[in-house]
């Protein structure tokens, strides 16, 4: 993106950004998370799988901060671990979801006609399915592996994308830079992706960082109810499904793996609106997406 | 009005055949069909269960023979029958949840929009001050509060802790023996937690939207003519600014309803509630898939035609999107 905006532009938004506590603060969150995964093997006291029969449903002690669960394995291991999960699904499912989006709006955007027509009605169909309804439909069916929770999120979340990306063509299309490229003979894939694109990126952008909680969320969701990732791999939403049943007598299993989603998302959220008000005034289009998230 | 409402009807039967195409499509999505996961250990794999289901199928059949078959039942709302013992038709199955489902969505959007639109309101007219951060720091907490996890928590809190509250299913044990005005009440306080539940993360989204577009509506050209014409306060950000704020809130609901049904599965398996969502995960888990596809195609159109309600109601309201005949700009 640098080289297609003036170094200004990227001097003022990041002004912009720092100026924002709360911006910032989620930033910094985000970056500690991803750290946290990707250290997880060093710093987890705890093997997350190990048994202990001895120490079945301990509360929190010295040895194990966060207690143990119904197998007497270590929480705060398993809650490290499962950040791996979750933001491995929430980069790779937004990926995918982002892909799909930019793809199908950027071809929307730009032939317009009967192109656009088909895939906007696309999108208004996607849509007229409730997500969680439709993830259920599909895990019915498949079973339900990291990967496919991965895709099918990802196949289920392109929708705000494409209308973004959409809508950013439209009218790009009009604009001087691109008629000028067409008319001194530019293929339609270089007008596209050297001209139009980088030009639409900072909303894609915005969308992609409000994607990633939304997925993250979604991915605990099915791993409560026992659809998403299966063991032995813990996750946020699986180590919940466990403590559900044991709620009364170990509120820990419950209580921090909630509170890990909750931080997560919130700092991703906090972030991702950072970086919108400091985009704005070119990202009126991107609330649409924002409240179409909404949801869930 | 009526030629916008007849043509926003019209432009929904796509649609709706689209919902019933995406849903045979997931259906026939499962590699090698979806009889090679009745394997001969599955209780449910009978022969007689197979021979249904390549029959309800037409699993012999081409897929295009096998969707238009299909449609030709649905469209007589015939889905099959489940694959669970008792073999009822899934209408049926469906037609028991569903009272409760829409009971609740529609309680849920009613309190939504009644708490939503006077905090929304009172943070734009008192923007930035102790009560509108206070709000903000709640829609953010709220917009990152898995539901599962809050209806546990409160499980816990008012159920387990304080034992005020209900926590699973609609009625208490001793229901039968209760007084009517009691009986009302149990029913009533069973619902509590997971309304407050599914409410709560609708709530911080949409108090946040009405706060925005009110901001945005009180800088208008016509608020200052009202205040310049010496009406009251009251009546500037009662009457006229509140009238035109609301109409891009009514937008989003219509947006925001999915979501707001998907959220019953997660409400309704925590809270033990009988309704679509609860079906839906116990008819996915028995992979009895004519109930999975009826449910998938049932709340898709209860979705489609809550969405033409909302869109004929902002025709209703603004005349700009009938006359237009455009749909609203996004």
């Amino acid at each position: 993106m640098p080289d297609k905006h003036s170094r200004g532009e990227v001097r003022q938004f990041w002004q912009t950004f720092s100026g924002n506590q709360l911006a910032v603060g989620g930033s910094v969150v985000v970056g500690a998370l991803v750290i946290l995964a990707v250290l997880a093997p060093l710093l987890a006291p705890w093997d997350p799988s190990r048994l202990d029969t001895t120490r079945i449903l301990a509360p929190p002690s010295n040895s194990h901060w966060l207690g143990t669960d119904q197998l007497g394995r270590d929480v705060l291991s398993r809650v490290l671990y499962g950040a791996r999960i979750s933001l491995a699904v929430g980069f790779v499912s937004v990926g995918i979801a982002t892909l799909i989006g930019v793809l199908l709006g950027s071809a929307a955007g730009y032939h317009g006609g009967m192109v656009d027509t088909v895939i906007m009605r696309l999108v208004d169909l996607m849509l007229v399915f409730p997500r969680f309804f439709l993830l259920l439909a599909v895990l019915a069916l498949l079973k339900p592996s990291i990967w496919t929770i991965m895709t099918i999120i990802g196949l289920t979340g392109w929708m705000g994308v494409a209308r973004l990306v959409r809508a950013e063509f439209l009218t790009l299309r009009e604009r001087e830079f691109v008629i000028w490229s067409e008319s001194i003979g530019a293929g339609t894939l270089r007008v596209v992706f050297r001209h139009i694109l980088p030009n639409a990126l900072a909303p894609v952008l915005v969308a992609m960082t409000l994607g990633i909680p939304a997925a993250i969320l979604t991915e605990s969701g099915l791993s409560f109810l026992g659809l998403g990732v299966q063991p032995p791999y813990a996750t946020w939403g699986n180590i919940l499904n466990d403590g559900k049943d044991v709620l009364e007598i170990a509120w820990w299993m419950t209580l921090y793996p909630g509170l890990a989603i909750l931080i997560t998302v919130l700092s991703y959220n906090l972030m991702g609106e950072g970086i919108r008000d400091a985009l704005d005034p070119r990202l009126r289009v991107a609330r649409v997406g924002r409240i179409i998230r909404l949801g869930r | 009005m009526l030629l916008f409402a007849l043509r926003r009807l019209l432009l929904s039967i796509p649609l709706l055949v689209g919902i019933t195409f995406v849903s045979f499509l997931v259906i026939s999505l499962a590699p090698g069909g979806p009889l090679d996961f009745l394997t001969p250990e599955d209780p449910n794999a009978s022969a007689e269960v197979k021979q249904r289901l390549i029959q309800e199928f037409g699993l012999d059949q081409p897929i295009y023979v096998q969707y238009g078959r299909w449609l030709g039942r649905v469209v007589r709302l015939d889905f099959g029958r489940t694959f669970l013992p008792d073999g009822k038709p899934v209408l049926t199955k469906i037609g028991e949840r569903l009272p409760i489902t829409l009971l609740m969505n529609v309680a849920e959007m009613l309190i939504i929009l009644g708490f939503a639109v006077p905090i929304g309101v009172l943070s734009a007219t008192r923007q930035y001050s102790l009560y509108d951060k206070v709000t903000t720091i709640f829609v953010f907490v709220g917009f990152a509060t898995p539901d599962f996890w809050l209806g546990l928590l409160l499980m816990f809190l008012f159920g387990v802790q304080l034992g005020w509250l209900p926590i699973s299913g609609l009625r208490s044990l001793n229901w039968e023996y209760l007084p009517l005005w009691q009986q009302q009440w149990d029913f009533v306080s069973h619902l509590i937690l997971p309304i407050a539940v599914a409410t709560f993360g609708g709530l911080a989204g949409f108090s946040r939207y009405m706060r925005q577009s009110m901001l945005e509506v009180i800088r208008q050209d016509y608020v200052q003519t009202a205040r310049a014409k010496g009406l009251s306060e009251r009546a500037v950000i009662g009457k006229h600014a509140l009238r035109n704020a609301l109409l891009p809130v009514m937008t989003i609901l219509g947006l925001s309803l999915p979501g707001l049904i998907g959220g019953s599965v997660i409400i309704e398996t925590i809270f033990a509630i009988p309704g679509m969502g609860q079906l839906m995960v116990q008819s996915v888990f028995s992979r009895d898939y004519p109930v999975v596809m009826g449910n998938l195609v049932i709340v898709a159109s209860l979705t489609l035609v809550a969405n033409l309600i909302a869109d004929i109601g902002y025709g209703l309201v603004d005349p700009r999107i009938r006359l237009g005949g455009r749909r609203r700009s996004r």
